[in-house]
Parts: C-alpha cells; sequence; structure tokens
C-alpha cells in the first residue's frame, strides 16, 4: 500500500487531534470530575492511535494505544485523576507531537518511547511496573461464525451473482504489537476482493485487541482463494492465512446451534467506518501560490469591472448597466469568498499558548493566569504561518520577566495569581495583537543603563530618547535586562528576532509600560493582500488612493482657515486642531502649467488610533475598491507608501499609508 | 560550445548587454506612475499584465543622464530572485550569441564600475555585460 498521498492528511488531522487534546485536558484539569471532557479525549487518542498504526509509525502509535488504556482506565472511573497522572498524560502529549513533527519533516516519526510508556502501565497497575502485554480480557475461543437471517439472506443473493463464501482465518505474528491495526489491514485488502459479512470477534472486539493471535472472517468475494491468500499474506506481520470456501447449509447448521447458545452474543459486521463518523466539515488542500493565482486573477476581473461601470454610467443602456449592477453585485460575493479562503482565525496560532503558559508557568514557579482575547480575529494566512513564533518569544518574555515572582507579588500588594492578556482585534486596515502583562513594567533606568553598558546608545543620545525609544531598545540585538540567565528567555537573542520578524511581515511593534502596572507590547499587522475600499484623490496630476479604513471625514476650507502652530501648519476642526499634510510637499509632486488654482482646499482628516491629521490634496475623485498590491521586493520602505493598485484605465496609483503621518 | 545568449541594447552610443536567462521580456513604454521619495534612478512603478513593476531609468542608473523617450524606447523585464524589475533603454537591438572566447574581463584600470561583468566583441562591437545583482543593489544613501 502506498500511503504517502495520506501522509499529508495524517499530519493534518494528527495536529488536529493533538489540539484537541491538548485543549481538552487543560479542560480537565480545571474539572477533573467532567466525564465528557475525558471522553472527547479518548476519542481523539484512539483516533490517533488508528491512524498511526495504519500509516505504520509504531512507536507513535503503541504510545497512544498506553495513553489510551489509561484514559479508558479514567473513563470508566478506575483510576483518580492526580496532578502526576495529568503531567505524565501531558508529557505524552507532547512526545507525540515531536514525533509529529519529524514525520512532518520527513522524519520517521521514531523516538523512545519506552520511559512515558513506562509511567503509563505503572499508572494502570501499580503493582506490576514493566509488563507490556495489555489486560487481557477473556479472549473469544470459539471458531464458529454466526450469521443472522439477514446475512444469510445476503449471501444467497451473492452467490447467485458468481460470489464465493470463503471462512478465514488470519493469524498474526507473536511478535505483532499492534494487533488492530494489523487487523484493519487486514480488513481493507479483503475489502479490495469483497464483502466482509462476519468477523469472528466481531469487530469492535477486534479493534480492541480483545484476540488472540488470530481471528476468522466470512468474505465474499468473485476471487479465487489463492489470489486473496496471497494478497493477505503480504501484509506484513501475517503468519497464516487459511481460506476455507463455505456453503450456505454449514452456515445455516451453526446458525441453529447458536440459536441454542443464548449468550453468545452475535455481533453484526463492519462498524469499523462507523467509527470514523465523525462531524466535520469537508475539506480539501489547497496550495496557496493557486489561491493567490486566483486572486491576481480575480483582482484583473475587478479592475475591468470598474471600466465596464465607468462605460454603463457614461452611455446609460439599461440593459447594459443591469448587466454590469449583477455583476458587480456577483464579484462582491466572490470577492468576499476568495478573501475568505486566504483569511485564517489567529485561534489557531492562538489556541497553543494556554497550554504553554501553563507549563511555563509550572516551571517558572508563578501563577498565571492567560486571558485570550478576538481569537476570531482573521489573518492573512501566510502572516499566520509566521506570526507564531513571534509570540513564543513576548509570551515567555512577559512570563519570565514581565511578571514578578509571587512572593514579590504579595510584597507589592497584587493578587498572587498573574494575569497575561493576548488580544487581536482588526483597526483600519491593520490588525493588531497584543501580548499585556500585570507584572512590574519595564524599568527605564534599567533598560538605558543596559543599553549604554552594551554601548547601543551614546551618552548624548540617552540623554534625549523617549521612554518609547528607551523600551524599544530592548529589542536590539545582544540585549538582556534579566540578571540571570534563565531558560525560558533572557539570553537576549529573543526580542530582536521578534522585531526583526514582525518587520518582515510589513509590520512594527510598540511597547507600552507603566512601572509595577505591567507593560504592553503591541504588534501591528498589515492585512496583506486584500481588497481595499478607498478613495481616490488628486494631487496635481497624480493619482493616489487613501484607504477608507482610516479616513474619518473629508472636509473643504478656504486657505484663511489655515493657522500655524510652532511652524506646523494646522485647522480647527470639530474643535480639535488637526494638523496638515501637504502631500504635494511630502511627495515632491511636480506643478502642472495651467493648473487651475482652486478657491478651497480639500482636506482628508485621517486618524490613527486618537490622533489625527488631515491630508491636503487638490480634488476627490470618488471611492473605488482597490486591489491592495505590493510594490514589489526593489521598492520596499517607500516613505508613507503601502503599496500601489492598478486603476480602471489600467494605470498605477499609489496607495497611501496615512499611520506614517502621525507619530 | 560555450556561448553566452545576450540580449544587447543601447543607451545612447553605446552597447550594453544582459544575460538572456535573467530577461522576461521586451516591453514598450506604457504610462509609468511616479513613486515619491524613490531613488531618483527609480522611474516609478508599470501595469505589467496585472503586476506591479518598478521601472529603472538605467541611463541614470549609470550616472549616463535621464533618457529621454522616444519611439524606440524599451523596457526590458528581468527577473532575478522573485524580483521582477523594467530597464529603460534607448533601443533594443537584438540577440546575440556570443562566444566565451569574445568576452574580455574588465580591466580596472579603465573601467573600475562594479556594474560591468565584461565586454564582449561580436563582430566589430563592443558590448557592455551588465550585472543584474549589482545593479539591483541598494544604493547606500
Amino acid at each position: 500500500m502506498d500511503l504517502n498521498h495520506y501522509l499529508e492528511l495524517f499530519i493534518e488531522e494528527s495536529k488536529e487531534h493533538l489540539q484537541t487534546i491538548n485543549d481538552e485536558l487543560l479542560k480537565l484539569e480545571a474539572e477533573p470530575e467532567n466525564l465528557t471532557v475525558i471522553q472527547e479525549i479518548f476519542r481523539s487518542a484512539h483516533t490517533l492511535k488508528g491512524m498511526a498504526g495504519s500509516m505504520g509509525f509504531e512507536d507513535l502509535a503503541s504510545l497512544t494505544h498506553q495513553m489510551e488504556n489509561v484514559l479508558d482506565m479514567l473513563r470508566n472511573a478506575k483510576l483518580k485523576i492526580t496532578s502526576e497522572i495529568m503531567d505524565c498524560i501531558f508529557q505524552c502529549v507532547d512526545l507525540i507531537e515531536t514525533m509529529v513533527d519529524s514525520i512532518e519533516q520527513g522524519g520517521d516519526g521514531k523516538a523512545d518511547v519506552s520511559e512515558v510508556v513506562m509511567k503509563l502501565e505503572l499508572i494502570q497497575d501499580p503493582s506490576r511496573a514493566g509488563h507490556l502485554n495489555p489486560i487481557n480480557r477473556e479472549a473469544a475461543a470459539t471458531q464458529k461464525l454466526l450469521v443472522d437471517e439477514y446475512q444469510l439472506s445476503v449471501i444467497d443473493e451473492a452467490k447467485k451473482t458468481g460470489n464465493h463464501l470463503y471462512q478465514m482465518t488470519i493469524t498474526l505474528d507473536e511478535k505483532c504489537i499492534m494487533k488492530s491495526v494489523r487487523a484493519y489491514m487486514v480488513f481493507q485488502a479483503a475489502e479490495e476482493f469483497g464483502e466482509i459479512i462476519q468477523t469472528q470477534p466481531a469487530v469492535d472486539q477486534i479493534e480492541e485487541e480483545n484476540f488472540e493471535q488470530s481471528f476468522t472472517l466470512l468474505l465474499l468475494s468473485e476471487s479465487g482463494i489463492q489470489d486473496i491468500q496471497k494478497q493477505l499474506l503480504n501484509i506484513s506481520e501475517v503468519k497464516e492465512v487459511i481460506v476455507i470456501e463455505k456453503t450456505t447449509q454449514e452456515l445455516e447448521k451453526n446458525r441453529k446451534s447458536a440459536a441454542r447458545d443464548e449468550g453468545n452474543p452475535t455481533q453484526s459486521n463492519n462498524n469499523s467506518s462507523g467509527e470514523k463518523k465523525k462531524p466535520r466539515s469537508k475539506s480539501i488542500r489547497v496550495d496557496i501560490d493557486k489561491l493567490d493565482q486566483l486572486m491576481n486573477l480575480f483582482s484583473e476581473l475587478i479592475i475591468d469591472r470598474g471600466r465596464l461601470e465607468q462605460i454603463s454610467r457614461s452611455s446609460q443602456i439599461l440593459e447594459l448597466s443591469e448587466t454590469v449592477e449583477h455583476m458587480t453585485r456577483i464579484s462582491t460575493d466572490l470577492q468576499g469568498l476568495i478573501l475568505n479562503m486566504r483569511m485564517v482565525p489567529v485561534e489557531q496560532v492562538f489556541n497553543r499558548f494556554p497550554r504553554m503558559v501553563r507549563d511555563l508557568a509550572k516551571e517558572l514557579d508563578k501563577k498565571v493566569h492567560l486571558s485570550v482575547a478576538g481569537e476570531e480575529t482573521e489573518l492573512d494566512r501566510t502572516v499566520i504561518d509566521e506570526i507564531g513564533d513571534p509570540l513564543v518569544h513576548l509570551l515567555r518574555n512577559a512570563l519570565d520577566h514581565g511578571l514578578e515572582t509571587t512572593e514579590e507579588r504579595i510584597a507589592a500588594g497584587k493578587p498572587e495569581e498573574g494575569n497575561v492578556l493576548l488580544k487581536a482585534y482588526t483597526s483600519g486596515n491593520h490588525v493588531f495583537i497584543e501580548v499585556a502583562d500585570d507584572g512590574k513594567g519595564i524599568n527605564r533606568d534599567k533598560v538605558l543603563h543596559k543599553g549604554l553598558e552594551r554601548g547601543i546608545v551614546s551618552q548624548e543620545e540617552a540623554k534625549k530618547l523617549t521612554d518609547q525609544q528607551v523600551y524599544s531598545l530592548i529589542f536590539s540585538s545582544g540585549f538582556s535586562t534579566a540578571d540571570t540567565i534563565s531558560d525560558i528567555s533572557g539570553r537576549g537573542v529573543g526580542l530582536d528576532v521578534v522585531k526583526t520578524k514582525i518587520e518582515s511581515l510589513g509590520g512594527s511593534i510598540m511597547i507600552q509600560s507603566t512601572p509595577g502596572k505591567g507593560s504592553i507590547f503591541r504588534i501591528q499587522l498589515p492585512l496583506t493582500l486584500s481588497i481595499i475600499l478607498s478613495m481616490l484623490v488628486k494631487v496635481e496630476e497624480e493619482t493616489y488612493a487613501i484607504p477608507f479604513s482610516s479616513i474619518v471625514e473629508i472636509t473643504k476650507i478656504t486657505k484663511e482657515q489655515i493657522a500655524t502652530i510652532h511652524g506646523q501648519k494646522v485647522i480647527q476642526f470639530r474643535g480639535q486642531v488637526v494638523p496638515l499634510v501637504f502631500l504635494k510637499e511630502i511627495f515632491h509632486v511636480p506643478s502642472v502649467e495651467n493648473h487651475f488654482a482652486g478657491e478651497g482646499l480639500f482636506i482628508v482628516i485621517v486618524k490613527r488610533g486618537e490622533q489625527t491629521a488631515g491630508l491636503v490634496v487638490d480634488s476627490v475623485l470618488g471611492q473605488q475598491e482597490v486591489v491592495l498590491k505590493s510594490l514589489g521586493g526593489y521598492l520596499n520602505n517607500i516613505y508613507a507608501i503601502s503599496g500601489a493598485t492598478i486603476l480602471g484605465n489600467g494605470e498605477v496609483a499609489l496607495i497611501i499609508d496615512s499611520n506614517q503621518f502621525i507619530q | 560550445m560555450d556561448m553566452l545568449k545576450i540580449v544587447a541594447f543601447k543607451i545612447g552610443n553605446e552597447e550594453y548587454g544582459f544575460d538572456i536567462n535573467q530577461v522576461q521580456s521586451i516591453e514598450r513604454i506604457q504610462p509609468i506612475t511616479r513613486v515619491p521619495n524613490a531613488p531618483a534612478f527609480v522611474k516609478g512603478v508599470m501595469n505589467l499584465r496585472g503586476n506591479v513593476t518598478p521601472i529603472i531609468d538605467l541611463s541614470k542608473k549609470l550616472n549616463l543622464g535621464e533618457t529621454q523617450f522616444t519611439e524606440s524606447t524599451r523596457i526590458i523585464m528581468t527577473r532575478l530572485e522573485e524580483i521582477e524589475l523594467g530597464w529603460i533603454v534607448d533601443k533594443t537591438s537584438d540577440c546575440l550569441d556570443v562566444p566565451q572566447e569574445a568576452l574580455e574581463t574588465v580591466s580596472s584600470t579603465v573601467l573600475n564600475r562594479e556594474y560591468f561583468s565584461s565586454i564582449a566583441k561580436y563582430e566589430g562591437r563592443l558590448i557592455i555585460l551588465l550585472k543584474l545583482e549589482e545593479l539591483m543593489k541598494p544604493e547606500i544613501t
């Protein structure tokens, strides 16, 4: 069996299950009596085991198997949850995670599981350490296969169409550890030939490995004995396959004798497929490149749509404008869909943090409560993939450096438990992710001192630095204010990596800190590759687009309304003093002769957080949906330009990043 | 055997060339949008089949003065390490197969420009081969 093309699916699903297990384990820790939670964990562990087994990852399968046994005992109240058991299961999950990662990276997923397996066994049976076999319940001994009325009729029907009925006894190798998995593979192979009518012991028993070395099944098939035998023997660890052709009469006899023996339950066949029926939405995996292509093609369509709209407006043909309107509606939906496909909720990244924080808090011996907010905030997939590591660094930093020790907290009159808040939200065309703690805050003098010591700033510079600038020193490479180097953070490598990463994503990072109250690390990320509603404005002969999300209002003023404060031109607008930004000057727009100087000035008021600024433009063309395109790798960091877009006439207009005007 | 395929073009009266492996296409001049606060040799950006592509005035980049657009002005599109750029040239001449022997390394005494890789002598013509990777390096300002 070639399993390679199932591998990706396997990895994906394993990760999903691991995530579920992790989540539920945390829940379980909070409420150890909750049986449904254990059930959930058990189910995921069971599926995981099955998948690992069928993919041939023996270590992984045997580990999950032991874990499952423990969970089973917990489920049946044969064991009580203790923190030791929890730790052991967590350890087990970590190991599984490492193995899955290794498989993902092309490894063989092998790892030394014996230690954890031992621990798990000890939990199961403290008296009998080291014994490998799981408790074998009374194995079914009878070799007689029992069929019911319905199955008999199926067999009769099948015989008429040229099928043979075979009774097969399959014996597995003694050394086979994952018997259920081999059995499963046998089933799969057998099903290639025909239909499995009945098994002995029943399928669910086989799955739980409640059989010795062999099991029997009834198969309806058109193939010959030899073919089947050969195929089944190909499965590794199958020792022997005996195939006998059966007649209905023999079965009939069996059935009658069984009728008297009421204690023997008859189980219908093949509910192994029922095991997989989990309510999960169907999905396919699509290459990101393909989505990019789709997006590119779609943006071409948007450009054409813009052109069509123009034509229909000017030509005033009713039929045309109706069609264009319809097309507009459809393409709007389509656009939402395409963008959506690329957007992933940050939850995907966030949901591994509760677990991490728990472990870290234990390690640091601090009491920490992590609250997560805004996990539904969506980000472009490419950004999601990259944002995990920086956030890990920031969280570690918050726990290790931000929060005080329990004693310190009590001394400072704070609640024992430290709070860390992880929050995501959208504002304008940016997504913000904050990591806030209520710890001791950043010590300005200490940071400055360190900065001087490490030669990152000079004495003269140091005097002029604002708080914000001082804080950002901790992002310099080779900087660490922790007095002792700890395992978790404090090697002075973390934070500068964070900054570099965020910046490579086109984002920025800011620190807010109040001594004694805590600090907030705020990451600002662009919503890359998206279609944004923007206002097209003209400055002389050049057209620029200003994203709608940052615009507050557009107003027209006369030149007399402009005042000057300390050399800065400002206007008063709705009781606020708004500084003016003359795009013509900032962008050095060449003057066009015969340019008609209007009476007033158009001011586009933009905001960033609480602050505002007024962008002075010559005229306002109107709003339009534009496709944000990057200027390419060559032109990066152009001041106040976040990208470009293609207008209806095919020309390129630059998109203004008004955030940069407001510092 | 060792032939180098080059795309030859003219800037003023001088002939230059790019390695053909780096050239994507040759385009006519289309409307170019100026990018404010970009280096002076960046003419702007252009819509090339849906992609916004930076366009560079090669003549200005080589300190030969600004290109005046004429009927024969073309843009040579290049691609290097995922970055696509357009280079404005006065005129494209042709594609040539130049044998390795006809290439002469630029002696540092005559032309010490880091942008030149070698000079090809081909049927009496002198073609200066440009190093795209050097041309694309950001200038330290």
